[in-house]
């Protein structure tokens, strides 16, 4: 056996690393089972003496969780359902579509890409108060409908896709709509997943506007919602950590499951530069 | 012709919502920025003023503009370093083929990307806690007095820092992952042969080979942390002393709690100008140094 002595640091590292990323995590769900007041001793206690159920209980009877949830679901859902659709659409048109003035366009959208949102969060505030839409599901995802980034996702990988085919089902007769739906679809199913996954994940997650824009308490995503509550019980830290635990848990999960198509997403935006 | 219609039918959705909720809003930043756009103008646009360059100079002299600029400037500069050291250093651990379950490893050093920032600034909140945190705990087990992390303002972006670097290393990792799997496997080879040790390797051939996706992720991570906002919301409120008052928590509190729209608009529009500057600046001194 030749040198085992990097072989061994490497996966020590590996180890402490893992142990680094992964405790805050591990310590957020451990602390959520904690009765009231047992996290606030000295030294933190690492499990809970006597599990309980009472913070998350706590949540929905006393907090409103189920329905922040259930706002995150909503808005969640629908902002990829529409995102998907429109950046689809225009992604394969990019690629496979001849129009006037399509490169030209292309790359005007790209070159947007250095413009940051939140340059545009005050006037867009104006203009979805002029149009009613404050405090509304509609509010929230309006700015996540249709996104450069996806566009050029859908794009880059629906050039691959053979023109042979579609000219075949031209000469077959079949409409360009028809075309799109029952061959380019399908064949764009890998990255409609990753696509889906990160819009999906962005939304849940996302902050600052539906801070601004979600003024009416019973609209609020869990984020905002968590937010909030962190300010008012300050000291209630196993409360605090349930309230955590149920905001990141469906998101870890469902990129856990999907890890593969997220990572994909990842790598080709990372080439956008 | 018809395809061409069709082509329309296609993309004109997509660009009608960038254009009516990304692009007019845009020009409506700078626009708003030149008048006193306020809460009267919000209820009706014909209380408006245009009042020119006023908004930026008056922000120019406004000291706690100036501390938020600061403290972005901070935060980036001492973020942006640590983050893309923390991802080089993940990426490399788990390239290594010394190392085990290195699926396993990925797929933990990234989990905290994909976890909402809000709830994690919650938790490191609490982590973070003077008297019951575990973090203070851990460092009194290395003879380190209680550090007052969210009260402190020495301590309380250093904190921040912290919990940004957490949350995102692991993005950069994938990214620099992928940048060292396309070095050939013959450079190292040829490196062994000739007897180069493990430094020389790492500063000759692997630093090279990923040099542009390095300056890429620093581009990106830069522009990220010039939007700090949610984790001193959440963490300090800003606080203490100003101490986490960032450039986009001035605005939304310029915006959104005293109701100076038209100011607001004009940080926003500071701001981007400044992340664009030094984006370019990046990207120049890049380009020079590939040219050598």
């Amino acid at each position: 056996m030749k040198r085992r002595g990097p072989a061994i640091i490497v996966n020590l590292l590996l180890v402490i690393g893992a142990v680094l990323t992964a405790f805050p995590l591990l310590w957020m769900l451990s602390v959520s089972f904690m009765p009231t007041g047992a996290a606030s001793t000295y030294p933190p206690p690492l499990f809970p003496a006597a599990p309980t159920l009472d913070n998350y209980r706590e949540l929905f009877a006393n907090h409103n969780a189920g329905r922040y949830m259930l706002n995150s679901a909503i808005v969640a859902s629908l902002a990829t359902l529409i995102a998907l659709v429109l950046n689809t659409m225009a992604g394969y048109a990019f690629a496979k579509l001849r129009f006037k003035g399509r490169e030209r366009i292309f790359q005007t959208l790209l070159g947007a890409l250095v413009i940051p949102a939140q340059v545009t969060m005050i006037p867009l505030f104006a203009l979805v108060k002029e149009m009613g839409l404050i405090s509304t599901y509609g509010g929230v995802i309006v700015p996540s409908l249709a996104s450069v980034f996806g566009i050029f996702l859908i794009r880059q990988y629906a050039l691959s896709l053979p023109d042979e085919l579609l000219e075949a089902a031209r000469i077959d007769g079949a409409s360009e709509g028809r075309i799109f739906w029952s061959l380019v679809v399908p064949l764009l199913q890998p990255i409609l997943v990753t696509l889906a996954i990160l819009t999906f994940l962005a939304t849940w997650n996302d902050f600052m506007w539906p801070l601004i824009v979600l003024t009416d308490q019973k609209l609020h995503t869990l984020p905002v919602a968590l937010a909030g509550l962190s300010r008012e019980h300050v000291q209630d830290n196993e409360l605090m950590m349930a309230g955590s635990v149920i905001t990141v848990l469906p998101v870890l999960a469902l990129f856990l499951a999907l890890q593969r198509y997220y990572i994909a997403g990842i790598l080709a935006g990372s080439v956008k530069g | 012709m018809k395809r061409s219609m069709a082509a329309w039918w296609f993309v004109g959705p997509a660009l009608i919502v960038l254009g009516v909720f990304f692009f007019v809003p845009v020009i409506g930043a700078l626009l708003m920025s030149l008048t006193d756009f306020d809460l009267y103008a919000l209820s009706d646009w014909r209380n408006l003023r245009f009042i020119g360059f006023h908004n930026y100079a008056t922000l120019l002299q406004d000291p706690l503009f100036w501390k938020s600029l600061w403290n972005t400037l901070y935060f980036v500069v001492l973020g942006v370093p640590l983050s893309i050291g923390a991802s080089l250093g993940a990426a490399l651990l788990v390239n290594s083929k010394l190392g085990r379950f290195r699926s396993f490893f990925r797929t933990v050093y990234f989990a905290p990307v994909v976890t909402t920032l809000v709830a994690v600034a919650v938790v490191w909140r609490y982590i973070f806690h003077t008297r019951y945190g575990f973090l203070n705990y851990s460092l009194s087990g290395l003879g380190i007095d209680p550090i007052d992390w969210m009260g402190d303002p020495h301590w309380a972006m250093p904190a921040i820092v912290i919990l940004a670097v957490w949350k995102n290393f692991g993005y950069n990792m994938i990214i620099l992952l992928a940048a060292l799997q396309n070095i050939p496997e013959d450079l190292y080879e040829a490196a062994r042969i000739d007897g180069a040790s493990g430094w020389q390797v790492f500063r000759h051939i692997t630093i090279p080979g990923i040099a542009p996706v390095l300056l890429l992720v620093s581009i990106l991570t830069m522009t990220g942390y010039f939007q700090l906002f949610a984790e001193p919301y959440v963490m300090t409120e800003g606080g203490p002393l100003q101490s986490t008052l960032s450039v986009l928590y001035f605005m939304y509190e310029e915006g959104f709690k005293w109701w100076s729209l038209g100011r607001a608009s004009a940080v926003a529009f500071l701001l981007f100008v400044l992340m664009f500057l030094v984006t370019a600046f990046q990207l120049r001194l890049g380009r020079q140094r590939g040219d050598r």
